[in-house]
């Protein structure tokens, strides 16, 4: 059944399609959002340590459930897995508006110079894709400003010598320190290190008509219940909604972009909440579903003219499948250092991003969220046996006393890494999946021992007095980071997107969210993200006031 | 060691009886069981195998702490998918213990439990079962099971009263901001 026509079809109400949704509809454009997730708000918030975004061992609580999604992986061996999303392998971030954004830690960074440059400042790596993005830091700076001012973030980082210029400051102060904070500061300052105070996409005072964060110890993968945790659901998507001009559709899963025989699109075919198909025609259509879930929606409409799916001419969709290689330490004290102070990340170094002696890269370091009790439990130094009396004597010496150092190292893409479409299996819609196969870049696994052996370094000069590695193994990287599916590039023939997020062969459809990342930068991506969603939005509401996107 | 099957056996019938909301009518637990999924025998094994995982000391160990009471709520919900593989897994202990102590797992001192826990760890356990199913999956699966009974939210039906929170040093309740909610609305296991 098809519904009256509007401009613009956001699909994916995240970081990325959250943002181009309110700057669409301020612009004057009539945009539907759709989104297969619920609105969640703060008074959902369980703060459930079995089932969170992190922790989803009983079902991810902010989507996708078990019950009606799936996907498939291929490991090393080529043995095929049918995998839930409360499973790891499944490499799930979120389903709800909001996105990843609604439960993520809120890091907020920004990528630096030579993040956009890794192929100029290393040159090639074997076996890895690596490239230079099609734009620069400074082609993002005002668009970062603009994230940091409208979602939100609190920090302070003139201490950090490594920072990229920056127009303006934060508009928020750091919260004050955790015991832990103080002690890795005054160590990392020995050990001539730049310590600064972590940005985070979180209400340190009032800000945005929303109160301050109060320090709990359940922040990342959780909601908040002080509603002080700065997402697109509690910003720009309220905003869209506000304009008059943006109708958001929650529990609405895309099935396929529907495309003309003159190979432009016309709309998109969803499933609506109670299962009916529905089509909604539009002038242009805007991606937004993730790094995994965009290219097999791409990948899932196929035509005459498309025949391996949308912008997938020259088989780059899906491919470079990357997140973040985690690198780090962790460290026990001989007295307590627990202060029940959340988040827990809140001192950071860039002194590991780039410059390590032999290596193309790196990553920032901070310290982890609070771990808690059965995340604690699967972690214990050599020696500390798995169960037993020695074990449980082991918790309760130590809960309260041990550090986490560690860091997002920056992954070498890797072009068999991948995105496809399963042929067999089908979610609860009928939809085909997402298939996952690939491996992790071994370099990436050198520069994350290097960036490890840093971070025990700072431990043990903050005074751990036993310490052990942290390393990400070879398999598949993705997951809450996933990024690189929908490269962006100047050459058609080695990227899907041009620097606007707009698909090479097809001038009404848009790619915005973390696919586009040429790399990952040694951040959490989220407010890279978003910059290159207000960068997108700005070049797509200025093409439409000249040329209606209408050929 | 202490041994505490008969306690625990007590405590299970307690805990049942107090029951966390899935109906245990909806079971597939033998008639005299207390249990809603496990049989009476699979779950005083399981009350004795997470026993050895989590010890009693001068707190209480897995069992008495609601660990089984955990696992089988779950079994009823998200692990529904594990049902077969609790169903065998448990059987083989039970295999490997008579292969190796000719007696069943309950049975058996604290240390030759120990002894069949490290065997199904190392993924060499004597047993018909172990023939079909990695005895070294099992064990992992059952460890990060009762790590999740101990540790975990008590409004899974497991960590009974926070114990383990307490014996840690973490406050509790853990509510600190000013939305109080009550926690036994929602967001607890989907039933049946
Ligand atoms: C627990 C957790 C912690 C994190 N911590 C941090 C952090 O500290 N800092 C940081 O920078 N990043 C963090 N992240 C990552 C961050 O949230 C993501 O990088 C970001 O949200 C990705 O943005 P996106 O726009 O690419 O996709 P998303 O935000 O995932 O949005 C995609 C949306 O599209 C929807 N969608 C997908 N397919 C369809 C379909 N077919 N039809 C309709 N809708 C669809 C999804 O439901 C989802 O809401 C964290 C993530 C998680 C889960
Ligand atoms: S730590 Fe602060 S921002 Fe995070 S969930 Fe708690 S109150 Fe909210």
């Amino acid at each position: 059944m098809a519904l009256d026509r509007v401009n613009a079809v956001v699909i994916g109400a995240g970081a990325g399609g959250g943002i181009v949704a309110k700057e669409l509809a301020e612009g004057g454009l009539r945009v539907v959002l759709l989104e297969r997730g619920k609105w969640y708000t703060a008074f959902d918030c369980r703060k459930d340590d079995l089932r969170n975004q992190r922790t989803s061992v009983l079902g991810c609580a902010f989507g996708p459930d078990d019950e009606r999604n799936r996907r498939v992986t291929v490991d090393a061996q080529g043995r095929e897995l049918i995998v839930l999303p409360s499973d790891g392998a499944y490499q799930n971030n979120a389903a709800c508006v909001g996105g990843g954004t609604f439960s993520y830690g809120a890091l907020a960074w920004r990528y630096l110079e030579k993040d956009f440059r890794m192929r100029s400042t290393y040159g090639a790596v074997e076996g890895s894709t690596l490239a230079d993005w099609p734009i620069s830091y400074q082609d993002l700076e005002p668009h970062y400003e603009k994230a940091e001012w409208e979602i939100g973030v609190s920090g302070d980082e003139s201490n950090n010598i490594f920072r990229p210029p920056r127009r303006r400051p934060l508009p928020m102060p750091p919260p004050f320190p955790s015991r832990e904070h103080l002690l890795l500061k005054a160590a990392a300052l020995r050990l001539g290190l730049h310590p600064f105070e972590a940005p985070m996409l979180r209400n340190t005072v009032p800000f945005n008509g929303r109160g301050a964060c109060m320090r709990c110890r359940w922040c990342v993968g959780f909601a908040c219940e002080q509603d002080a945790k700065n997402g697109t659901q509690n910003t720009v998507i309220p905003k869209a909604l506000a304009s008059g001009n943006c109708d958001l559709r929650t529990e609405c899963v895309a099935k396929e972009i529907l495309t003309d025989d003159r190979g432009r699109v016309t709309g998109v075919a969803y499933f609506d909440a109670d299962g009916r198909l529905r089509e909604q025609p539009a002038d242009f259509v805007v991606v937004s579903c993730s790094a995994t879930e965009t290219p097999r929606l791409l990948l899932n409409t196929r035509s005459r003219l498309f025949p391996h799916g949308l912008g997938n001419r020259y088989d780059w969709v899906g491919r470079n499948l990357q997140g973040h290689a985690y690198a780090g330490a962790y460290g026990l004290m001989e007295e307590d250092v627990y202060d029940d102070l959340g988040p827990g990340a809140s001192i950071g170094v860039c002194d590991y991003n780039h410059g390590n002696p032999g290596l193309a890269g790196g990553g920032a370091l901070s310290n982890e969220f609070i771990r808690l009790p059965y995340h604690f439990a699967s972690l214990r130094p050599p020696g500390v046996p798995r169960w037993g009396a020695a074990h449980k004597e082991f918790m309760r010496r130590y809960y309260r006393r041990s550090l986490a150092v560690h860091g997002p190292v920056q992954e070498m893409p890797v072009f068999d890494s991948r995105v496809q479409v399963d042929p067999r299996v089908r979610d609860a819609w009928g939809i085909p999946v997402a298939r996952l196969s690939g491996t992790n870049h071994p370099h990436t696994i050198e520069i994350a021992r290097y960036v490890a052996g840093r971070a025990e370094a700072w431990l043990r000069e903050a005074g751990a007095t036993t310490t052990w590695l942290k390393l990400p193994g070879r398999g598949l990287s993705g997951g809450q980071h996933q990024a690189g599916t929908c490269r962006m590039g100047n050459d058609p023939q080695t990227s899907v997107v041009n620097s606007y997020c707009q698909v090479h062969d097809i001038d009404n459809l848009f790619v915005v969210d973390g696919s586009v990342h040429v790399t990952n930068g040694g951040f959490n991506p989220a407010l890279t993200i978003m910059a290159i969603a207000y960068r997108a939005s700005e070049h797509i509401v200025r093409t439409w006031k000249g040329t209606q996107m209408r050929s | 060691m202490r041994r505490k099957v008969n306690f625990t056996r007590r405590q299970f019938i307690r805990v049942a009886a107090v029951g966390v909301a899935a109906a245990p009518m909806l079971g597939c637990g033998a008639g005299n069981s207390p249990w809603r999924f496990l049989s009476k025998q699979e779950g005083e094994t399981l009350a004795a195998l997470s026993d050895r995982i989590i010890p009693e000391d001068q707190f209480p160990g897995a069992a008495r702490a609601g660990v089984v009471n955990y696992i089988d709520l779950q079994l009823m919900g998200p692990y529904k998918r594990f049902r077969s593989v609790y169903r065998r897994g448990l059987t083989g202990v039970d295999q490997t213990s008579q292969a190796i102590f000719g007696k069943g797992f309950v049975a058996l001192s604290g240390a030759q439990q120990d002894g069949v826990l490290k065997a199904l760890e190392k993924g060499n356990a004597p047993g018909a079962i172990w023939k079909e199913a990695s005895s070294r999956e099992f064990s992992d699966l059952l460890l990060g099971h009762t790590m999740q009974g101990f540790y975990g939210d008590p409004r899974h039906g497991g960590n009974r009263e926070g114990v383990s929170w307490q014996m840690l040093g973490l406050p509790y309740p853990p509510i600190r901001g000013r939305r109080h909610y009550d926690l036994t609305k929602t967001g607890t296991v989907p039933s049946g």
